[in-house]
């Protein structure tokens, strides 16, 4: 194992776990605010990547399309909440999450219907394709860290906002109580309406950010979806920092886990067991992580209180 | 004596209902909802096409979606034997729905037409005589691909594939066929989409060529990512990776890759050039591999419903394993487990004004049938 392949996984995880967070706030901001499961986080996902490869396709432009993403999901995120997330805030978990995944239904087969069944091409622009040679000769795709750059934007961001502004003190504060803010004078469903948009919108550009460098297809959402909920478990419910840390962690464990697992076993197991093994072991280790961090921490890293 | 008697009049009789109710009625279980919809949809224009051109009003198809879930798949089958009363099935994409409900399916006297999952299983020791592949096996495209890999002289290949049965069926098909050393030897997530780690792994590895097996979306995420990695290994793949509804979505990031396959839209012969331009003509894309294998499997089921009854089981399974039809693929013969004994090419992609397709470059194997013939005891 070299040094320069260890620098350049352990980029790839950090790339990977900042596209996590980005989808981890959103649904961490919604759980930990309105105390809601929304298993339709990854459809947002899913409408901010097929949004982004409509526009692209029509105008050539990957910038509109990065603000058609975070304009679409952010839409429909509004709408969701507006006719159906309402109702749900005071119910139990269970309906929420039965509603939620009659949604990804609804928008799975309405994309199908609208996009057809076949993937859809969505490219990086060309100011982005290519290579960039590092220091110590390490060779890394320039789109990968052009997403490490924007997904740390985009989380220094939110910090500034949740701990800066009016709106963040209004955000910690419904997370606190939500009646007493509404006493004093909050429109507190205009401020769920807002923080689930802003989640949604999150989502929708994570969707078309990876959307370039993945497949656009149905269903798309859903196995990020699933590490999303091991992030913000792992981050503590709630929390944006934690949602970061854990994004990052996960993004590292998996990456790692899966790049070296394998020749670690081969160390002292016959190459095809040894193989086998470690892709077993590799595809479990998030999930060995958190309850890791669950054993010790059983609110989460950063789940305070 | 009597009893006996009674028996062999009343399934005359049944027999003669079951004639009555002439024609042929055919279910179709296949995937059209959700992410794997494409091959489903392909499948069924494809054999529906058929099914128009032959003009034949007595073919009746019953289509329903089995959302890619076994337990769909076989509730399905059991509707479609029982209540409606198929003579054929047909239709599955995924070999493990094809392992959930063939087996049942035909011990119950219905014939099987795979038009795309070929596991290993229902061509060696759990062969059946109702049913027939008329697509590949599943090893076959990837033993296509290590033969390529010989001629083409590489000698230092890594190779990758999900972790999960047809992911080893591929790599073993692989390696049954390739005789250099492998730099490297992977198996990934099933349904993982960011391939930076393997990426790395393959710059690191010192191959001097690639060779991978990610369906779907996978191997679209892959080829995006390998474009943009720097690293410029050539690659080769099975045609599932490389087909027309997907190479839209890869882009030039595909382009000049080899890969293997039984069918291209370019064969020249007859029934291809045919089959081509009326799949135009009707749903104005150009064909894929499953349509194509959806043709086929109709056009066999037609040519035994011209040449048997389909109510004598015996002799419709004789007119089936003659195969006699115009193939889109050429050459087409039944092995003695039923699987196809066919041709294997290498195709290359290329872009044709602003659509990506393959042409063919090569022939991989020759009247090629699968391993597992010998295991089969029919």
């Amino acid at each position: 194992m070299s040094l320069i392949l260890f620098i350049e996984q352990a980029l790839n995880g950090l790339q990977y776990g900042v596209m996590l967070f980005l989808m981890a706030a959103g649904l961490t901001l919604v759980f930990g605010v309105m105390g809601l499961i929304n298993l339709a986080h990854g459809s947002l996902y899913m409408i901010g990547a097929f949004a982004a490869a409509a526009v692209a396709g029509a105008t050539g432009s990957f910038l509109l399309a990065l603000v058609a993403s975070l304009v679409c999901a952010a839409f429909a995120g509004v709408l969701v909440e507006f006719f159906v997330i309402r109702r749900l805030y005071d119910r139990d978990h269970l309906d929420q999450v039965l509603a939620t995944f009659a949604l990804i239904l609804i928008f799975s087969e309405g994309t199908r219907w609208i996009f057809g069944s076949f993937p859809l091409f969505l490219d990086k622009p060309d100011w982005l394709s290519g290579t960039v040679m590092l220091p110590f000769g390490i060779e890394y795709s320039l789109y990968r860290l052009w997403i490490i750059l924007v997904g740390l934007l985009v989380a220094a961001g939110l910090f500034w906002m949740i701990g800066r502004t009016r709106i963040g003190i209004r955000i910690r504060a419904g997370e606190n109580d939500r009646e007493m803010i509404a006493a004093l004078g909050v429109n507190i469903s205009l401020l769920y309406t807002f923080v689930f948009a802003l989640g949604a919108a999150l989502a929708g550009l994570a969707g078309a950010l990876i959307g370039a460098i993945q497949s656009v297809q149905v269903g798309m959402g859903e196995p990020v979806l699933i590490l999303a909920f091991v992030v913000i478990v792992i981050g503590g419910i709630g929390s944006i920092k934690g949602a970061l840390v854990g994004a990052i962690l996960v993004g590292l464990t998996d990456t790692l886990g899966r790049s070296f697992l394998p020749s670690f076993f081969g160390l002292f197991l016959e190459p095809s067991s040894a193989m086998s093994i470690g892709a077993s072991l590799s595809s479990m280790s998030i999930y060995l992580l958190m309850i890791g961090v669950l054993l010790f921490r059983p609110k989460g890293l950063f789940g305070g209180i | 004596m009597k009893l006996r008697s009674i028996l062999a009049a009343a399934s005359l009789a049944a027999m003669a209902t079951g004639a009555q109710a002439e024609g042929v009625k055919v279910g179709m279980i296949t995937t059209l909802s959700g992410g794997g919809a494409g091959l489903g949809v392909d499948v069924r224009d494809g054999f529906m096409l058929a099914v128009a051109q032959s003009g034949r009003d007595d073919i009746e198809v019953v289509i329903e979606d089995d959302q890619r879930k076994p337990d769909v798949a076989v509730q399905l089958a059991d509707k479609m034997i029982q209540s409606e009363k198929v003579d054929v099935l047909t239709g599955i994409i995924w070999s493990n729905l094809a392992m959930a409900v063939v087996p049942g399916a035909v011990a119950q006297g219905v014939f099987y037409l795979s038009p795309n999952a070929g596991p290993s299983p229902l061509a060696g020791a759990g062969c059946h005589e109702n049913y027939f592949n008329v697509a590949w096996q599943n090893d076959n495209l990837h033993e296509a691909a290590g033969a390529y890999a010989n001629t083409a002289g590489y000698s230092n290949i890594f190779i990758l594939a999900p972790n999960y049965p047809a992911g080893t069926d591929a790599l073993n098909g692989f390696k049954r066929m390739y005789e250099g050393e492998l730099s490297g030897e992977t198996y990934t997530k099933l349904g993982q989409t960011d391939y930076a780690a393997e990426i790395a792994q393959i710059r690191a590895s010192g191959a001097d060529s690639v060779f991978f097996f990610l369906p779907g979306g996978m191997g679209i995420s892959f080829l995006k990512q390998y474009a943009d990695s720097g690293v410029d290994l050539p690659i080769i793949g099975p045609a599932f990776s490389f087909d027309q509804g997907i190479l839209q979505a890869v882009g030039a990031a595909a382009l000049g890759v080899k890969n293997t396959s039984q069918w291209s839209k370019d064969l020249d012969n007859e029934a291809n050039v045919a089959f081509v331009e009326s799949f135009q003509a009707e749903y104005g894309r150009l064909p894929s591999l499953y349509a194509s294998q959806g043709f086929d499997t109709a056009n066999l089921m037609i040519s035994a419903v011209e040449a048997a009854d389909v109510n004598d089981k015996d002799a419709f399974r004789a007119a089936l394993e003659a195969a006699d039809f115009a193939s889109t693929r050429g050459d087409f013969a039944f092995s003695t487990n039923h699987h196809p004994v066919q041709d294997y090419y290498v195709r290359e992609v290329i872009q044709e004004g602003d659509v990506f397709t393959n042409k063919i470059v090569g022939t991989a194997l020759t009247d090629h049938a699968d391993a597992y013939v010998s295991e089969c005891a029919m």
